[in-house]
């Protein structure tokens, strides 16, 4: 039997639809073929599709802006840094931030929280302090600490979730209150597996309370959730360009202020500079201390574009709307596949975000994957970079299949009848 | 387990044998419903020898592999925790089970490309079958040298 969602068709829900085939049109990958089906690409939690804008100014930045940043005094230089520049104000003006000096771009967020911990570990913290991060952390919230912490004498202590995959606030509380040598707690805003909005605000403020800097992965975050540090009171917020409509290689990296000022350099170079000699060399201030290098700028710039539009869409009551039609239609869908449980599924469902990852009892993720590949379907199998959460769901991984918001409905119920499919051929 | 019998086909006539029963599938369906059809045929290899040695670690799936020398031939077991890894093992087992090492050294599995199972093989899928293959040779290898030595 195939498997349809119980909503009305009605006039509100073509209206949706009718916005939702607007959007596709923006995004020229999704009209394509693969293994000669029309491509379903439920793969948008590793990489976003990125919007006709962002691959306009890319190509014309690389064709006709093409020049270093900064430093020289001709005009594509000059256009080039402002094109860079303006990317950053985009940035700040998407998170809110209060200046510019408190973005500094990254090559993604892997590379802003490896910044952060280099620096901040150093700057910040004493042989015997520890660091405290999440178990569902990707491990590019993990590995950075573990290998800041090698050399400094600190150590990682890990805050585990609930089976459902939520944080207990009670829990890190009691943890914190216990433990008075966590200095830094680092911890997602959305998980990539688990796919719930984590309390963010709720945890800045506990942690503060105990004088703990919180850092913030955003990676997921900025796609599926209103995004204020200002309001949030963070220390530190990263996210990555390309999961957002933007190329890959760059990312951001909110910062306070005064904490920015006190760490020192992540990496030495061209630009970060302010005078150099043998003898001794001072730093250029805030965002360039940071900012080593000629950086992507192409990208940089390309984020304007992509936060424009990301801006538009979660503004939009609409996109809310298919957003939740999407999570609604998944949980009733796959509820119906025997064997399969969610891992991360939240008491409350509003704070679940479209993406889904599923462990199917007999069903290898990777066979799963190999067909769905196989009917143009595009979905995630393995670990997704959170071995230790995932080994706590199966030891073979799981199959993700993550939403942006041009997918439809339409795909949403294809892929679930392919997986029913799937999973009584596999099983 | 690992079976003894001589194999009296040479790797060329296995290989001609399984090119036919693809060529009966015009859907890819069909071939992958035959594939995991001989991935769940496949007899597992004892539990004992799943170990990390044999192991075969490939991101995605992972494969373990056994082998026995006997006579100038070589006889493999190979299990994976994916099935359609497992049916690609078998079809791996059928053309190299009971043959002699040259053959084996000489062959250079492109039936796998000739059944459309080409992206299996590629390393970036990760399944351990392209290691698997890499292993099955440096056996080979390794009891001919062996024996010259001897």
């Amino acid at each position: 039997m195939l498997f349809r969602p119980k909503t009305k068709v009605c006039l509100v829900l073509l209206q949706v639809m009718d916005i939702i085939e607007q959007i596709r049109e923006e995004f020229p990958a999704l009209h394509q073929q693969v293994w000669g089906k029309p491509l379903i690409y439920l793969d948008n939690a590793a990489t976003a599709q990125r919007h006709r804008k962002v691959l306009e100014l890319q190509e014309l930045m690389s064709s006709r802006i093409n020049a270093n940043i900064h430093r020289a005094l001709h005009k594509l230089s000059a256009d080039a840094t402002d094109l860079y520049e303006a990317g950053r104000e985009a940035v700040r003006n998407f998170i809110g931030a209060e200046s510019r000096e408190e973005i500094i771009f990254t090559s993604g967020a892997t590379s802003a929280l490896n910044l952060i911990a280099f620096s901040l570990v150093r700057s910040h913290l004493t042989a015997g302090d520890k660091v405290l991060v999440c178990e569902a952390e990707h491990h590019s919230n993990i590995v950075p600490w573990q290998l800041a912490c090698e050399v400094s004498g600190v150590s990682l202590e890990v805050l585990s979730v609930e089976e459902s995959g939520e944080i207990s606030l009670e829990r890190l509380r009691e943890l914190l209150e216990k433990d008075d040598r966590i200095r830094i707690l680092s911890v997602n805003h959305i998980s990539n597996v688990l796919g719930i909005i984590n309390p963010i605000a709720e945890i800045v403020r506990i942690a503060h309370s105990r004088g703990v800097l919180v850092v913030i992965d955003g990676a997921q975050g900025v796609v599926h959730d209103k995004v204020s540090v200002k309001d949030l009171d963070c220390d530190f917020y990263v996210f990555s360009g390309h999961k957002i409509y933007a190329p890959s290689g760059i990312g951001a990296l909110y910062g306070r202020r005064s904490l920015l000022e006190n760490m020192p350099p992540y990496m030495g170079g061209g630009d970060m500079v302010d005078r150099v000699s043998f003898g001794r060399t001072t730093y250029a201030p805030l965002p360039l201390k940071f900012e080593a290098g000629t950086p992507n700028f192409v990208a940089a710039a390309c984020l304007k574009p992509a936060l424009e539009f990301a801006t538009a869409i979660r503004e939009d009551i609409q996109v809310q709307e298919h957003e939740k039609s999407i999570v609604s239609t998944m949980v009733q869908g796959l509820q119906q596949i025997e064997g399969l449980r969610i891992c991360g599924l939240p008491q409350e469902l509003s704070l679940k975000v479209p993406i889904f990852s599923l462990d199917i009892k007999g069903v290898h993720p990777a066979d799963a994957a190999q067909m769905l590949d196989k009917m143009g379907i595009a979905v995630r199998s393995g670990f997704m970079c959170a071995e230790p959460l995932v080994s706590r769901y199966s030891e073979s991984g799981l199959l993700r299949v993550s939403f942006a918001p041009y997918n439809t409905l339409s795909e949403c119920e294809i892929f679930i009848n392919k997986l029913k499919l799937v999973t009584d051929m596999l099983k | 387990m690992i079976e003894s019998q001589v194999n009296i086909r040479s790797i060329g006539e296995m290989e001609e044998e399984i090119v036919s029963e693809f060529t009966v599938f015009d859907e890819w369906l069909d071939k992958y419903e035959y594939l995991i059809e001989l991935g769940k045929e496949l007899e597992s290899i004892d539990e004992s020898d799943k170990t990390d040695d044999n192991l075969i670690r490939g991101c995605q799936s992972r494969v373990w592999l056994v082998c026995r020398s006997s006579g100038g031939r070589l006889w493999f077991g190979a299990d994976s925790d994916a099935v359609i890894t497992k049916g690609i093992i078998s079809l791996l087992l059928k053309v190299y089970n009971g043959q002699k090492y040259d053959d084996i050294i000489a062959s250079d599995f492109s039936f796998i490309e000739r059944i459309g199972l080409k992206e299996n093989l590629s390393p970036t899928r990760a399944n351990g079958l392209l290691s698997m293959i890499k292993q099955i040779k440096a056996y080979a290898l390794a009891y001919k040298e062996k024996e010259t030595q001897q």
